[in-house]
């Protein structure tokens, strides 16, 4: 999962009173990926050290003048190149104290902006389209600069991109309502010019950011009405002449990010990986009509990853330099580290998310790719007693309130009448047809018990959440809310049907459960399935069959014996070695920890969470997971039948994860000694297992490298000589 | 030693047939399998798992379901309904009854061996059958049922247990009472449909122990009518349950081909109560496991038409004869009646279970010593012949005279004779005399004018052969056995016949004279494969044993390199060889010279050199090419194994030294079988 760290602000501005936008002009990568600097929209450049949050220099303009376009830094020459006055172009290096000392040239012709990408030369855009390298402009500054663009037309954005072979100067600009992209190639010089596809009309798009990628530009452009496009324009040159024409852009969507009733104002995405985007000024699909979020976007899988809300007015700016995000808001400019994790399938659902191909039990029915990429509800398993009321509830229904009705309803009603209107309600859909109004209703809900500390609604909530529209990211607060509210039933419903919960709240969840005392636990009504597997693993507590991965408890002891000499020692040691076949906790407890340990998790995320334990509680812990291992170890069929079941890798895992987690306690602490002690000849068992699959591979690799038999026909005559 | 041209024939497309049933008799220690074309097979476990008799009786569309011995005779019952009992010395059916309850799943005999029980499956009953001197009679008729799959007896004689659909009855066979067992269907989809019982076993502590088409073994206590305990075993069919003698013992096969082997055992030691554990999965199969047997060792067969003994010793020390598995790919006799060789005129007979083939070899211009030759001339097919005289009795054996000119091949009711003109492409069918009737070898003499045929009583009839016609001569007879004849063998000279029998008796007949000539010294071990000499007139036996013998029939004593064979011991290599020796034949060139093969190698022992130690390689050829000249004379021994050429099922000298070798590679085999249940290997 991708995530945003908590962000630290480089520099405060004060804002020009109604200016919408940012102070800012831009921000450039100077030497490294913890040097920026800033133009903004006055008359300076600053250069800040990122990490020490700290300006390390800063050049101003006379008064009167004006720089018009973000100062860069030229990395080969280690010098700055700004332009003052359109016209004006401005070269110091970072000795230089006054910059109208420094070296400047004026150019016959407007300039719209500088680029110098990494490790290439600077290339100069003029407003009318024309390029030049720096270096060449420099030569004859006078020089007459053509015309590129027609009357009316305007640049919009551009950027500079530098390909293995080639550097390339990209724009777009604008003609009476249409779009055009520019791609501008130096050394040698070509221009393609390119037509983006229309949106609706009236609509043109807010932001541009372009990436090269497996030798194709990809354009990313956000529109008003929250459609996030890519367009692949290929950097091969063309072939020659065909400059002249236009051409169609094809483009694919991306995200539909939801807006709400009005348009986007300012907003930017970029791209922050193959996989991922990241957007400023757009509202959280949940949290009501504010724009001032941060999101980072799965595209793959359409969901959202992160969010963040900012202080303050956002101007629709964004920068990202090495997994960092730089985005002005209010008086300040912020830093945000980001981390976006290559993102598979398995970790869009969750590690080792058990994927039962037996249709006996339905419990746990994985989406599928469709529902995945599409939201397209393939067959969606509902509950068979809603489509019982459902003919029962259509004759009544002439009271029957739509979903705003009812969301209207949640702000005031009382608990039993939200009940019975969301029963209602659910009733009545379509199993058919996707609701995800479905997760504003949810939302409501939870909102209200937020706010009002007498209203809860856990019947309403349990029958939303397995209509599985819900997700963590839709509705954040209600996990959380289940566990203020010890809703249990809650917990384990949203551990079933989530499959994106955070690492945090998985940790939140864990310690309650385990902190949560059994007496208080059995009177839980818990999900039937995971109570039985339990009763079923408890009731063949004694009667152990059939051992697997050649583990024998028997076994473990010789090796014991071995390690301990002292002959005292031996005995105490036996004694305790005995592997515990008791469970440690309740059945009702142990089938919410269960739920834990089914739940996706991404190792880095969840160990530090993991350490806020106590070392009771980790105790407690490994001592179940000690039990479900020694379960499934002696006995085999534990994890056939058709229950939903952590399986023995979950459980192996868990258990490295909190040795990992809490090593140096738990050698300290006396209580774990004897779990430790026991802990190890699995291990040893393990270890013993793989050396000797180690052993057998040389000869299985040597017996399919014997040489095959070549083939002889059906007939053939040969000569033999025996000897 | 020498070079050799060999042609390497692998075009005979020979299948065996899929076994369906199996029987053992653990007070004789035979074995009877039968095969889906009606074929029967008996196997000594005593001497080496030899097969010592094969009865052809088959017929298309009739297959045997079930075997059952009743002391030594021996009763199958199939999907036409009717019960027959073999004439094992005659190898026929004996007699058939019908039993007018349609097809038969499954026959029983209780322990005392007094009554056969049987199950119909359109109907549905179990009928008793009174088991006579010289027959079987109708008894009695148990209540209708569903269609019965499964029968077991009671070893007390007084209950049977009878598997079928979705349920299992105990019968009481005195009082005609029933309990019923209701059998639980599979799970998910397989929940509407009914469950197969494939197998019962009914224990003397009154266990029944079922194996059903849900893939599960139960466990069940026949007193009380409760289930102890299910083991899911597979996803497809249990089809096959064994007991062992003692009762402590279940191995079960599945269509995946798997065996389960179940113990009886206390779980913990010295605790007194005992369960079926569930302990072993061998895997040998790559097909449906439909027949089991379960000695000491596991006996295992079914779709892939192996039959593989797998021993079930709790420890194995090290490697040992009794430890190791055997798989017979071929039924031994049979093997030596597929294929026959006319030395002079170059040909190959192929016998198929309906037809027979007979093959002009191909031909090589040149004779540069390397690996292989080019094929000048590829073999060419000659003549295919059908038999549709006697209804569609399959082949049982056949024969093709040394000279290419006749061929004879007989059915289990008749015998053919046939001359070929293959200079014309005429055949002409040969008028035969009355004598020839019940023929289960046949074999000609190296001039060609000689039919020998082995026939009922053990004796041969001999038939005299001309340009014009045939005539009866004689029968050779002998006053000791009256098992059947298995080898005949007559001298290259003409003079002697020696013919061995399943009581592992081998005689020798002057054919001069037409009488006895001498008996060899009877040896524990059924002969495999005998032969005389050209020159020397010594008889060569090699036995299920593995064990070699030359016997002087002038001199009526075992030679002096038998002798000395005998005193030193055969090298453990080849003692361990677990396929039988099936043919012998001798280098006219060089009189010393043996040529043996059995299935996985055939071997030159030179009888002028040294007999090879125990402690020294006995497989050395790859050696012994290194070597230079001298040395090699010096390192090299009297058996020459050459194991280039695998699954062999005739090795052939020709009249110009050149070899003929049929192989038949397993491999074809299996790609001709049907696909096997579908597995997945990985969670693919």
């Amino acid at each position: 999962m991708a995530a945003l760290c908590e962000g630290y602000t480089l520099c405060v501005f004060v804002p020009a009173a109604n200016r919408r936008s940012s102070e800012i002009k831009g921000i450039e990568e100077e030497r490294d990926s913890d040097h920026v600097i800033v133009t903004d929209s006055s008359r300076s450049v600053t250069l800040y050290k990122v990490s020490d949050q700290k300006p390390l220099g800063s050049w101003t303009v006379k008064q009167g003048q004006l720089l018009t376009c973000a100062a860069v830094f030229n990395k080969q020459t280690n010098e700055y190149v700004a332009v003052s006055d359109n016209k004006v172009i401005r070269i110091w290096k970072e000795d230089d104290i006054i910059l109208d000392k420094a070296f400047k040239a004026t150019v016959s012709a407007d300039v719209w902006s500088v680029h110098c990408a990494h490790r290439a030369e600077p290339a100069v855009l003029f407003q009318r389209g024309a390029v030049r390298l720096l270096d060449s402009l420099l030569s004859a500054p006078q020089q007459p600069i053509e015309d590129v663009l027609v009357q009316d037309e305007a640049i919009r954005w551009s950027t500079s991109i530098v390909t293995e072979t080639q550097q390339l100067v990209i724009f777009t600009t604008e003609l009476k309502g249409d779009h055009f992209l520019y791609l501008q190639r130096l050394k040698p010089n070509s221009v393609q010019k390119y037509r983006l596809e229309p949106e609706e009309p009236g609509l043109s798009p807010l932001s541009f950011w372009a990436s090269y990628r497996d030798k194709n530009i990809c354009l990313l452009y956000l529109y008003p009405n929250g459609h996030v496009y890519q367009s692949l324009v290929s950097v091969r040159a063309p072939v020659a002449d065909d400059g002249a024409q236009v051409v169609p852009l094809p483009r694919d969507q991306l995200l539909s990010l939801p807006v709400g009733e009005e348009l986007l104002e300012a907003a930017s995405a970029i791209f922050l990986d193959d996989a991922h985007v990241a957007v400023v000024g757009v509202p959280h699909p949940s949290a009501g009509p504010g724009k001032d979020f941060l999101c980072i976007w799965n595209t793959n899988f359409q969901t959202l990853q992160a969010a963040k809300e900012m202080a303050g007015k956002l101007y629709g700016q964004l920068w990202s330099f090495s997994s960092k995000l730089f985005i002005p808001h209010g008086k300040a400019l912020s830093v945000i580290p980001f981390s976006c994790p290559r993102s598979s399938l398995a970790s869009a659902l969750g590690k080792l998310k058990q994927v039962k191909t037996e249709e006996s039990k339905t419990s746990t029915v994985v989406s599928s790719w469709n529902t995945i990429l599409h939201g397209e509800e393939a067959a969606a398993p509902k509950p068979v007693e809603s489509r019982k009321t459902r003919t029962t509830r259509k004759t009544q229904s002439s009271l029957s309130l739509t979903i705003d009705q009812v969301q209207d309803l949640i702000k005031t009603a009382p608990v039993e009448e939200v009940e019975k209107e969301v029963q209602g309600l659910l009733s009545r859909q379509d199993p058919k047809d996707p609701q995800p109004s479905l997760g504003q209703l949810a939302m409501a809900l939870v909102s209200r018990s937020l706010a009002d500390p007498k209203f809860y609604s856990s019947r309403a909530l349990t029958q939303l959440v397995p209509t599985r529209y819900l997700s963590h990211s839709v509705c954040p607060d209600l996990l959380p809310l289940a566990l203020e509210k010890r809703d249990y039933f809650l917990c384990q419903l949203c551990l079933l049907f989530f499959h994106d919960i955070p690492e945090a709240v998985t940790c939140a969840c864990l310690k309650a459960f385990i902190s949560l005392s059994d007496a208080d636990a059995e009177k839980l009504s818990l999900e039937p399935d995971s109570v039985s597997f339990m009763e079923m693993l408890l009731s063949n507590e004694r009667g152990q069959t059939g051992l697997q991965n050649g583990f024998s408890p028997a076994f473990c002891q010789e090796d014991r014996t071995d390690a301990v000499d002292d002959p005292k020692a031996k005995a105490k040691e036996k004694k305790k070695a005995s592997p515990q076949q008791t469970c440690p906790v309740g059945k009702h407890k142990a089938a919410l920890i269960n739920e834990i340990l089914q739940t996706a998790y991404s190792e880095a995320l969840l160990l530090p969470h993991l350490k806020d334990f106590s070392s009771d509680q980790v105790v407690l812990f490994l001592r179940y997971l000690e039990f479900l291992y020694l379960r499934y170890s002696t006995d085999g069929s534990s994890q056939t039948h058709g229950y939903r079941s952590p399986s023995l890798n979950q459980v192996m895992d868990w258990v490295c994860m909190l040795l990992d987690a809490h090593f140096t306690v738990l050698v300290m602490s006396p209580v774990a000694k004897g779990l430790l002690l026991n802990l190890q000849p699995f291990v040893k068992s393990q270890v013993r297992l793989f050396s000797e699959l180690g052993k057998i591979e040389g000869s299985l690799q040597e017996l399919s490298k014997m040489k095959m038999k070549k083939d002889v026909g059906q007939y053939s005559i040969e000569v033999i000589e025996l000897y | 030693m020498g070079e050799f041209k060999v042609h390497r024939v692998r075009f005979f497309d020979y299948m065996p047939s899929a076994i369906r049933s199996m029987a053992f008799n653990s007070q004789t220690e035979r074995l009877a399998v039968a095969r889906a074309d009606g074929a029967v097979e008996i196997f000594n476990f005593a001497d080496n798992y030899f097969q010592e008799k094969q009865i052809i009786a088959g017929r298309d569309g009739r297959s045997i379901e079930a075997l059952c011995w009743v002391g030594c005779r021996l009763f199958s019952a199939g999907l036409d309904g009717e019960i027959t009992e073999y004439d094992l010395e005659n190898l026929r059916p004996r007699y058939s009854i019908e039993a007018y309850g349609g097809p038969i799943w499954t026959i029983s005999s209780n322990s005392q061996g007094m009554q056969l029980a049987q199950a119909g499956c359109e109907d549905g009953t179990v009928k008793m059958f009174e088991v006579l001197e010289d027959r079987i009679q109708f008894q009695t008729n148990l209540s209708r049922q569903k269609r019965i799959i499964s029968l077991s007896w009671h070893p007390s004689g007084a209950q049977i247990a009878a598997g079928m659909m979705d349920m299992i009855k105990i019968f009481d066979s005195e009082t005609q009472a029933t309990h019923r067992l209701l059998v639980d269907r599979g799970v998910g989809t397989s929940k509407s449909q009914e469950v197969v019982v494939w197998s019962v076993a009914f224990l003397s502590d009154h266990t029944i122990i079922s194996g059903d088409s849900a893939g599960k073994v139960q466990i069940w206590d026949g007193l009380t009518g409760t289930l102890i305990r299910t083991h899911l075993v597979t996803k497809w069919d249990v089809l096959v349950l064994a007991v062992s003698q003692d009762e402590s013992s279940v191995i079960a096969g599945t269509s995946e081909g798997t065996i389960v082997q179940f113990q009886f055992l206390s779980s913990a030691v010295g605790q007194q109560d005992k369960l079926w554990v569930q302990t072993r999965t061998l895997k040998n199969h790559s097909h449906d496991v439909r027949a089991l047997v379960h000695t000491d060792t596991a006996v295992v067969s079914g779709m892939d038409t192996q039959l593989v003994v797998r021993p079930l010793l709790d420890k194995v020390e090290k490697y040992s004869q009794e430890s190791a598995l055997r798989k017979i790919a071929f039924p031994h006799l049979l093997q030596k009646n597929l294929v026959s060789c006319a030395k002079k005129a170059g040909l190959l007979l192929f016998q198929f279970p309906d037809h027979l083939e007979l093959w002009r070899l191909g031909e090589s211009d040149r004779n540069t010593p390397g690996e292989s030759l080019p094929v000048k001339r590829k073999p060419e097919k000659l003549i295919q012949l059908k038999t549709k005289l006697q209804g569609e009795d399959h082949i049982c054996c056949s024969a093709l005279s040394p000279c290419g000119s006749w061929l004879a091949y007989a059915t289990v009711a008749a015998v053919r004779l046939y001359r070929l003109q293959l200079s014309s492409n005429n055949v002409s069918i040969q008028k035969l005399p009355r004598e020839l009737k019940s023929v289960h070898q046949l074999c000609f003499s190296s001039d060609s004018c000689r039919l020998f045929a082995s026939s009922s009583f053990s004796s041969v009839v001999v038939v005299a052969l001309d340009q014009t016609d045939c005539k009866y001569l004689h029968t050779l007879k002998h006053k000791s056995s009256k098992q059947p004849i298995h080898i005949l063998s007559p001298s290259e000279d003409g003079q002697w016949l020696a013919t061995a029998n399943t009581d592992c008796e081998i005689h020798v007949f002057n054919l001069r004279k037409m009488k006895l000539h001498c008996s060899v010294p009877a040896y524990s071990s059924c002969p495999t494969a005998v032969s005389i000499h050209p020159t020397s007139g010594n008889l060569v036996s090699v036995h299920a044993d593995q064990q070699i013998f030359e016997f002087s029939l002038k001199q009526k004593e075992y030679s002096e390199w038998s002798r000395q064979l005998q005193r030193q011991g055969l090298h453990p290599l080849w003692l361990q060889r677990d396929t039988p020796v099936t043919q012998i034949t001798f280098n006219p060139n060089n009189p010393a010279h043996i040529m043996l093969h059995d299935v996985f190698m055939f071997c030159i022992i030179d009888q002028s050199l040294p007999l090879p130690e125990a402690k020294s390689k006995f497989y050395n050829q790859r050696i012994l090419r290194s070597l230079p000249e001298p040395q090699r004379l010096r390192e090299s021994h009297a058996f020459k194994a050459c194991k280039n050429f695998q699954h062999l099922l005739s090795v052939n000298l020709l009249e110009d030294l050149s070899l003929v070798v049929v192989e038949r590679p397993l491999v074809d085999i299996v790609s001709q079988l049907p696909a096997p249940v579908r597995q997945k290997l990985f969670a693919t």
